[in-house]
């Protein structure tokens, strides 16, 4: 096997997906907040990205099967809340996956407080790039989701939005 | 009392309001209006039940004595559950489930904006993640206050009707006792008292754009926060939650 470093095992990482999103990688997501070597030892933050986040027990097992199969020692992870998980840390190449995935990434940065004043974003259509779009629901497939509508396309898309 | 028993009993009030509020609007689970709104009371549901998971396992530490968060929340009594009345009512219909969440996020949402200054580091982190979310949901219901209580005519009588029902449930929130004295010395909690004008001022605000009538001073019912003395609702609350780990409390799924 390659020489255990931390940079190996975050290359490793980039192999476990969210399981509601599989085309990223919890690496493009930012939810791995530290990475720890001791000897084969390995100690991860783990930050969740919303706090019912239902797949934080799935991401730990896989994250302990893939590095157990690269012959890892002792696995530990903890989760970590501070600080709270923004979309501003998902990676330019995350972003593109999930946009050529047909899912909106998010716009704009989460410090942007207009969420309870303004109307909401006419989001970018991931589909046709158009912009004549609406909000249907605040809430989509998930809990990080909105549901919109294209009006150039007619799709229905999900949107990752601003937390 | 000391400081880490106020703790506690301030972690289980916080959590257990975000437990039985989580699992009344749970209930909604396949039976909303339409499959959008079905599917946002449930992503709701599911972070006000993340956040009491985060605030009865921290309680759990605090105590010191080997409780996690499934022990609060299965193997309590109704006496020992800590939560607003608020959030233990009855979803009636479609507005009252609305008016209800849309009351209490008022206040979540300015209380949360104090809490993330607390000294204590893990409620401040808690407090943090839980505003992100939780500005989602006062937009969420929010905007549906304003859409049924300036809709029909139905809906605006339903809307009305569920300021009655639930308008004596609002000042408990404001409620503080020893607990709180105790924590805002320390910088750990807020002092609620300040938070009340500007719920008044959000929910008046909300209240005309919906053409709906702000009730005002009344009669207040106390005693789920402070006393653990509930309405008879949350024994039934209970009774399905704690089912299943009550009976086989060692199962695993």
């Amino acid at each position: 096997m390659t020489t255990p470093s931390v940079e190996h095992i975050k290359a490793l990482l980039e192999e476990v997906t969210d399981p509601e999103i599989p085309v990223l990688t919890i690496m493009d997501m930012g939810v791995v907040r530290e990475v720890r070597l001791s000897g084969m030892d390995v100690a991860i933050d783990l930050t969740p990205t919303y706090s019912g986040c239902p797949a934080m027990q799935t991401i730990e097992a896989e994250i302990r099967a893939c590095l157990t199969k690269n012959g890892y020692g002792n696995i530990e992870v903890k989760e970590v809340l501070h600080p709270a998980w923004t979309t501003d840390w998902l990676t330019e190449k995350g972003r593109q996956k999930l946009e050529e995935y047909g899912i909106a990434p998010p716009e704009g940065k989460s410090e942007d407080k207009s969420l309870l004043t303004s109307e909401p974003k006419q989001v970018k259509c991931p589909r046709c790039k158009s912009r004549d779009t609406e909000m249907i629901s605040q809430f989509g497939s998930t809990a990080c989701k909105s549901l919109y509508k294209c009006h150039a396309c007619l799709e229905t898309f999900d949107y990752f939005k601003c937390i | 009392m000391t400081q880490q028993e106020a703790l506690f009993t301030y972690l289980q009030r916080l959590g257990d309001t975000s437990l039985i509020l989580g699992h009344r609007i749970s209930e909604w689970c396949g039976h909303g209006p339409k499959l959008e709104q079905d599917i946002a009371l449930i992503n709701i549901s599911l972070d006000l039940i993340g956040q009491a998971r985060n605030y009865l396992s921290y309680a759990g530490e605090v105590e010191g004595k080997g409780r996690d968060e499934d022990k609060l929340a299965y193997f309590r009594v109704e006496r020992e559950f800590k939560n607003l009345l608020i959030a233990e009512q009855p979803n009636g219909d479609w507005g009252q489930t609305i008016m209800r969440s849309f009351f209490f996020d008022v206040f979540h949402y300015y209380f949360l904006h104090e809490l993330v200054k607390s000294k204590d580091e893990q409620l401040a982190a808690i407090a943090a993640k839980s505003l992100k979310e939780v500005t989602y949901h006062l937009k969420h219901n929010a905007d549906w206050v304003i859409r049924l209580g300036d809709g029909t005519a139905e809906s605006h009588d339903r809307m009305e009707t569920a300021i009655e029902e639930l308008w004596m449930y609002t000042g408990e929130m404001f409620d503080m006792d020893e607990v709180d004295h105790i924590l805002i010395e320390a910088g750990i909690s807020p002092d609620l008292s300040a938070l009340k004008s500007k719920w008044e001022a959000k929910v008046q605000e909300v209240f005309q754009e919906a053409t709906l009538t702000y009730p005002g001073e009344a009669w207040m019912q106390s005693g789920g926060k402070l006393k653990g003395i509930h309405s008879e609702e949350l024994g039934f609350i209970l009774a399905e939650m704690q089912y299943l780990p009550r009976c086989y409390p060692d199962a695993k799924w």
